[in-house]
């Protein structure tokens, strides 16, 4: 192992699940509010995994009244409480960048559950 | 107590302290180990030669051979005298790791030789701003005027023109040692510091203090 590779297991994080590009998960993400500290769920498609070690992030999209919202979340941020797979997507492509483009039912088409 | 040592880099990565995420770049300081003492009396002034990286006798000139033989130590690439507090606890041949002289939290210079960009133009080196891309514009990349005619008649001393850029010393100021593992004499400085993967740097503390 590269001495980098070693220093970056140190801050890795153990208890993340195996998710791929097409599943649907729940983020849950601390989140400071002055002195409280409180979780909230994100819940969307994964649209991409990219980077390896500490540098490595997700992304999770999902449509809010109406209107698509992304987030991008730092593989393993100690910010993330925990990450649920919800569904398990079968997806063509690693990175589902088309899904921007669709609406409703036929987004979900394009990824047929596993 | 001496006031820097001699690191190599070994890369950059992203580390999370309480939650945040800090860019770091990692540097190997050590080990290093004291190869001459100089005495004010004698030399002028107080100071501790220290070496990095050792490499074979083979490779070493004979005068250096015998530099070294009289420290006692194996011959090393780097050498670099650091001046500091009290030097009467450093006799030669004696190895300085880390945590003999950082600790987490201190603030740090780093210099090394940055990366070397060859000749470059004035948009990569001076930061112009170039011209027009497109609409036929046929000044792109050029440095436009570099002065007037009839008065002053020439180009003013230090005019920012192409030419050789990089591969100089520079010197990153007051980073924060953010992270160490003593045992293999790494630390982690919140921060990028000049120069490419394998650079020699010389780690001091910071003058400007915070």
């Amino acid at each position: 192992m590269g001495v980098m590779a070693d220093i970056e297991k140190d801050y890795l994080r153990t208890d993340i699940p195996e998710f791929r590009p097409g599943d649907t998960v729940v983020v849950n993400v601390r989140i400071k509010e002055g002195d409280k500290e409180r979780i909230q769920a994100f819940e969307g498609v994964v649209l991409r995994r990219r980077g390896g070690g500490t540098r490595a992030t997700f992304t999770v999209r999902k449509v809010s009244y109406g209107t698509g919202v992304e987030r991008i979340f730092p593989l393993h941020s100690p910010y993330i409480e925990s990450i649920k797979v919800k569904t398990e997507g079968r997806a063509r492509r690693a990175r589902l960048y088309f899904l921007r483009g669709l609406k409703g039912k036929a987004a979900k088409q394009k990824i047929k559950k596993r | 107590m001496i006031e820097g040592l001699l690191g190599k880099k070994l890369g950059m990565t992203r580390i999370f302290i309480d939650g945040l995420d800090v860019p770091v770049t990692v540097i190997k300081a050590g080990e290093c180990y004291v190869t001459q003492r100089k005495i004010a009396e004698r030399d002028g002034y107080d100071a501790v030669q220290i070496g990095f990286e050792e490499k074979k006798a083979s490779r070493t000139t004979k005068p250096m051979q015998g530099h070294f033989k009289k420290a006692g130590t194996s011959p090393f690439y780097h050498l670099k005298e650091f001046r500091g507090e009290d030097l009467s606890g450093y006799k030669p041949g004696q190895k300085i790791t880390v945590k003999d002289v950082f600790k987490v939290g201190d603030r740090v210079d780093v210099t090394g030789r940055s990366k070397g960009k060859g000749f470059a133009g004035v948009m990569k080196r001076w930061n112009f701003s170039g011209g027009p891309a497109a609409h036929g514009s046929m000044h792109n990349r050029a440095p436009g005027s570099i002065g007037q005619s009839a008065y002053p008649s020439k180009v003013f001393k230090g005019m920012k023109m192409p030419g050789h850029y990089g591969a100089k010393r520079v010197t990153v100021q007051n980073l924060e040692v953010v992270a160490m593992r003593e045992d293999e004499n790494i630390i982690m400085v919140r921060g990028a510091v000049p120069g490419s993967v394998n650079t020699v740097y010389t780690i001091k503390k910071a003058i400007k203090k915070r």
